[in-house]
C-alpha cells in the first residue's frame, strides 16, 4: 500500500474568552476515517459542504495534525512528524488546490512559481532549473515562452495547469487533488480532467481526488468513499458505488446529481432530503445520517453502524437492497 | 404577443483596456408559464444580457428593444423600472448571503416589499404574508423562522427565502441566475423542485440562467446556448441534447463526465479557451476553437437559422442544416462539408 489511513480523527476546538482561553466544545470535522491506497490508484472522496474531504486531505498532506489515528506512507508512519523530518515526505506527496486565482502568487513570474518546489529541495538550479521548468509547463499543455508572464495573463484553466505543473515539479508519488476542477467551466474541465489522466499514466501517479460532483469523481476515480458528517459511509469501486448504492445517503446523492440527459432526468425518481445537514459540533447519536434518513429506526439513533463489507463497505444497519424504492417508503417528518 | 419580447440586444462597457462587447445582438421571446434556459460559460453575455434588460448595469451602453407586455423596458426610467422589478419581474440570484440583508430579519425584508411595492398593506398583514410565503417555500416552523436574522439560515434556506421574496407580489416573470451554483447536490435538488412547483402553481414565465447543462435537462422547455455575445443555438431540450447542431453546443455535451456525448472513456474537450470580449475573433466567433471550421467561418458571422427537424431549432452556423446530432454520421457529415 502507497497510503495506509488508520482512524484518523481531526477535532478543532471551540474557544471562548478573551485572556483565558476555554475549551467549549470540538468541531468534529474528521471523526475516524480509514481507508488506503494502491500505488497507480485513483481513490475518490465526495461529500457535501462540511462532510469533512478537505480537512481529511489536509491531515494525509501534513498540513493539519491529526487529533488521533494514523497515516502511514509507503509504510512509514509519518502522522504529526515534525517539519523538518515531514520534508522528506513532501517531495512524494503534493496537492493541487481548487482555487487557481488564490493558490497562486500574483506578484511572482509563473516560471518562478513552478521552479520553487525544485528550488527549496535543491533539486536543480540556474540553466537547468530553467530548463526543467520550461519541460514541465510543455507537459501540462502551457507555453514554455511564457515563463516570464505573471498569473494574472493567463485563464483559469491555464492557472489550473500551473497548479499541475508546480505539483509535478518534484515528481512525487501521490497527488492530492483538492476539487480542481470545481472553478472551471465544463469545457475547460475536461481538458483538465484528460490531462490528470495522461499524467497518471506517464508517470505512474497515485490520486486522492477530492470533489462534490460525483459524476466528476466516477470518471476519473477507480474506487469512491462518501463522506458524511466526518464519517466515510461507503466505499466501493467507482461503478458498483453507482449501479448498487447500499447507503441510503449515497443512494439519496445519487439521485440529486443533475445528469445531462432530459430522458434520464425525467425517469430518475428524485430522494428528497429533509431538513439541512446537523452541525458537526454536535452531531447526532448513532447513524448521523438517522433524523433525514428515510430508512431510520430505533437501533440508528442508539447504536451507530460501523464500516463493514456487505457487497462492498457500507457503515448502515440497514443497507438499500437491489430494487428498493427510496422515495416510495414514506417520509418520516422532520 | 409574448411576454417578454427581446430584439437585437447590445450591451457594451467602456473600459480602459478597449470597448468590452459583452452582448452583441440577442434577440429571445418568453411565453408565460414557460422556462427558458440560458446556457453559457463565464463570459458569454448570458448574465449581463438580462441585468441589462432590468436596468442593473447602470455602467452599460444599451441599445435594442427588451418588449414586457408591449412595454420598452429599455426606455423606461429608474423610477418606472423599479416599478415593474420586484412586482411584475423579480430577481432569484446566485448567492442569497449577498442578496438578503445582514442586519435585517428575514421577514422584515419580505414585509419590505409589501410596504414599497403596496403602500396599502398594514403591518399585521404584511408579516401574515411573510409568513404564509416563507411555509410555502417549505421554511419549517415559518412563524418563528420569520423573525430570525439571514445567518440563522442554512444557504439552502436563505435560497428559499430568496425564492419566498421572489413571488411575494405575484410577479409575472422570474428571472434565476445561477440560484444553485452555490448549493450542494441534495438542497440543489430541492431547490429546482421547489422552482419548479412554484411555476407551474402560480403560472409564472422563468429565466434560468445556468452554467450547468445538468440542471438544464431537468427543467427548461427551451434552451438558448451563447458564446461571446451572441445566441449559438436555439432548440426544446430534447433537441438540443440529442441533435445538436453548433459545434459549440456540441462541444459542451462531450465535455460533461457521463453525459449522452461522453460515455465512457476519454472526455472530448473544446480545445482552447473562450475569446476576450474586447477582441473577438471576425465572423464566427467559434472557429478558432472549432473542429470543423471553415474558411467562410473567419470571414462572415453566421446567422441563427432553422436548420433539419425544425419547430424552432436553430443554429448560428456555417455548417449543413441537415449536419445534427452527436453520433458518428453526424460527425461525418460535419467532416465532409469541412473537406468539401
Amino acid at each position: 500500500m502507497l497510503l495506509e489511513v488508520e482512524n484518523v480523527v481531526k477535532h478543532f476546538p471551540i474557544t471562548t474568552g478573551m485572556l483565558v482561553k476555554q475549551t467549549v466544545g470540538h468541531v468534529r470535522a474528521v471523526d475516524g476515517v480509514s481507508f488506503d491506497l494502491s500505488p497507480g490508484e485513483t481513490l475518490g472522496l465526495v461529500g457535501e459542504t462540511g462532510c469533512g474531504k478537505s480537512t481529511l486531505a489536509r491531515c494525509v498532506a501534513g498540513l493539519h495534525p491529526v487529533t488521533s489515528g494514523r497515516v502511514r506512507f509507503d509504510g512509514d508512519d509519518i502522522t504529526n512528524l515534525p517539519r523538518a523530518r515531514m520534508r522528506a515526505y513532501r517531495r512524494d506527496i503534493q496537492v493541487i488546490f481548487q482555487d487557481p486565482y488564490g493558490s497562486l502568487n500574483p506578484r511572482r513570474r509563473v516560471g518562478s512559481i513552478i521552479a520553487d518546489p525544485l528550488v527549496v529541495h535543491r533539486v536543480s538550479r540556474g540553466a537547468e532549473l530553467r530548463r526543467t521548468v520550461q519541460e514541465l509547463m510543455e507537459r501540462v499543455g502551457l507555453n514554455p515562452e511564457h515563463y516570464n508572464r505573471f498569473p494574472a495573463e493567463f485563464s483559469g484553466g491555464q492557472r489550473q495547469r500551473i497548479g499541475v505543473a508546480r505539483a509535478l515539479a518534484l515528481r512525487p508519488r501521490l497527488i492530492i487533488c483538492d476539487e480542481p476542477v470545481s472553478a472551471l467551466d465544463v469545457s475547460i474541465q475536461a481538458q483538465i480532467l484528460n490531462l490528470l489522466k495522461d499524467l497518471q499514466d506517464d508517470f505512474g501517479l497515485t490520486y486522492l481526488f477530492i470533489a462534490h460532483d460525483l459524476s466528476v469523481v466516477r470518471h476519473i476515480s477507480d474506487r469512491i468513499a462518501v463522506m458524511y458528517l466526518g464519517k466515510v459511509v461507503e466505499l466501493a469501486g467507482a461503478d458498483e458505488l453507482h449501479e448498487h448504492p447500499r447507503h441510503p445517503y449515497t443512494n439519496a446523492l445519487l439521485s440529486a446529481t443533475a445528469v445531462a440527459d432530459p430522458d434520464e432526468a425525467g425517469r430518475r425518481r428524485r430522494i428528497i432530503l429533509t431538513g439541512d445537514v446537523p452541525s458537526p459540533i454536535d452531531p447526532p447519536s448513532g447513524c448521523h445520517f438517522h433524523p433525514r434518513c428515510p430508512k431510520a429506526r430505533d437501533r440508528c439513533s442508539a447504536e451507530e453502524p460501523l464500516l463493514v463489507p456487505r457487497d462492498h463497505l457500507v457503515a448502515c444497519h440497514f443497507p438499500v437492497e437491489a430494487g428498493e424504492d427510496l422515495t416510495a417508503s414514506g417520509r418520516r417528518p422532520a | 404577443m409574448s411576454l417578454l419580447e427581446v430584439t437585437d440586444l447590445k450591451v457594451t462597457f467602456p473600459t480602459s483596456d478597449g470597448l468590452v462587447q459583452a452582448v452583441r445582438g440577442l434577440s429571445f421571446t418568453v411565453d408565460r408559464g414557460r422556462t427558458l434556459a440560458i446556457v453559457g460559460e463565464s463570459g458569454s453575455g448570458k448574465t449581463v444580457s438580462t441585468q441589462a434588460i432590468l436596468g442593473l448595469s447602470p455602467r452599460a451602453d444599451i441599445s435594442g428593444t427588451a418588449l414586457f407586455e408591449g412595454v420598452n423596458l429599455l426606455q423606461l426610467d429608474r423610477e418606472q423600472l423599479r416599478r415593474i422589478r420586484g412586482a411584475e419581474i423579480s430577481v432569484v440570484f446566485q448567492d442569497p448571503l449577498t442578496s438578503l440583508h445582514p442586519l435585517y430579519k428575514v421577514g422584515w425584508q419580505i414585509e419590505e416589499l409589501f410596504r414599497v411595492h403596496q403602500p396599502g398593506t398594514g403591518r399585521a398583514e404584511a408579516r401574515k404574508r411573510a409568513i404564509e410565503l416563507l411555509g410555502l417555500v417549505g421554511i419549517p416552523r415559518p412563524d418563528r423562522r420569520v423573525d430570525d436574522y439571514p445567518h440563522q439560515f442554512s444557504g439552502g434556506m436563505r435560497q428559499r427565502a430568496m425564492i419566498a421574496m421572489s413571488l411575494a407580489l405575484n410577479p409575472k416573470l422570474i428571472v434565476a441566475d445561477e440560484p444553485t451554483t452555490a448549493l450542494d447536490a441534495t438542497v440543489q435538488a430541492q431547490i429546482l423542485e421547489l422552482i419548479g412547483r412554484v411555476q407551474a402553481e402560480f403560472d409564472i414565465a422563468l429565466i434560468l440562467i445556468t452554467h450547468d447543462l445538468g440542471v438544464v435537462a431537468g427543467i427548461a422547455d427551451e434552451v438558448l446556448v451563447m458564446y461571446a455575445g451572441l445566441v449559438a443555438e436555439r432548440a426544446d431540450r430534447r433537441t438540443l441534447y440529442y441533435r445538436p447542431h453548433h459545434p459549440y453546443t456540441k462541444g459542451l455535451l462531450e465535455s460533461i463526465p457521463g453525459s449522452t456525448g461522453a460515455r465512457g472513456g476519454r472526455l472530448r474537450p473544446i480545445p482552447g479557451s473562450p475569446p476576450s470580449l474586447i477582441d473577438i475573433p471576425s465572423g464566427c466567433a467559434f472557429h478558432p476553437r472549432c473542429p470543423y471550421a471553415m474558411p467562410v467561418c473567419a470571414a462572415e458571422r453566421p446567422p441563427l437559422a432553422t436548420v433539419t427537424g425544425g419547430g424552432g431549432h436553430a443554429s448560428a452556423c456555417w455548417l449543413p442544416h441537415e449536419a445534427v446530432g452527436l453520433g458518428p454520421e453526424a460527425d461525418a457529415l460535419r467532416l465532409r462539408a469541412k473537406e468539401a
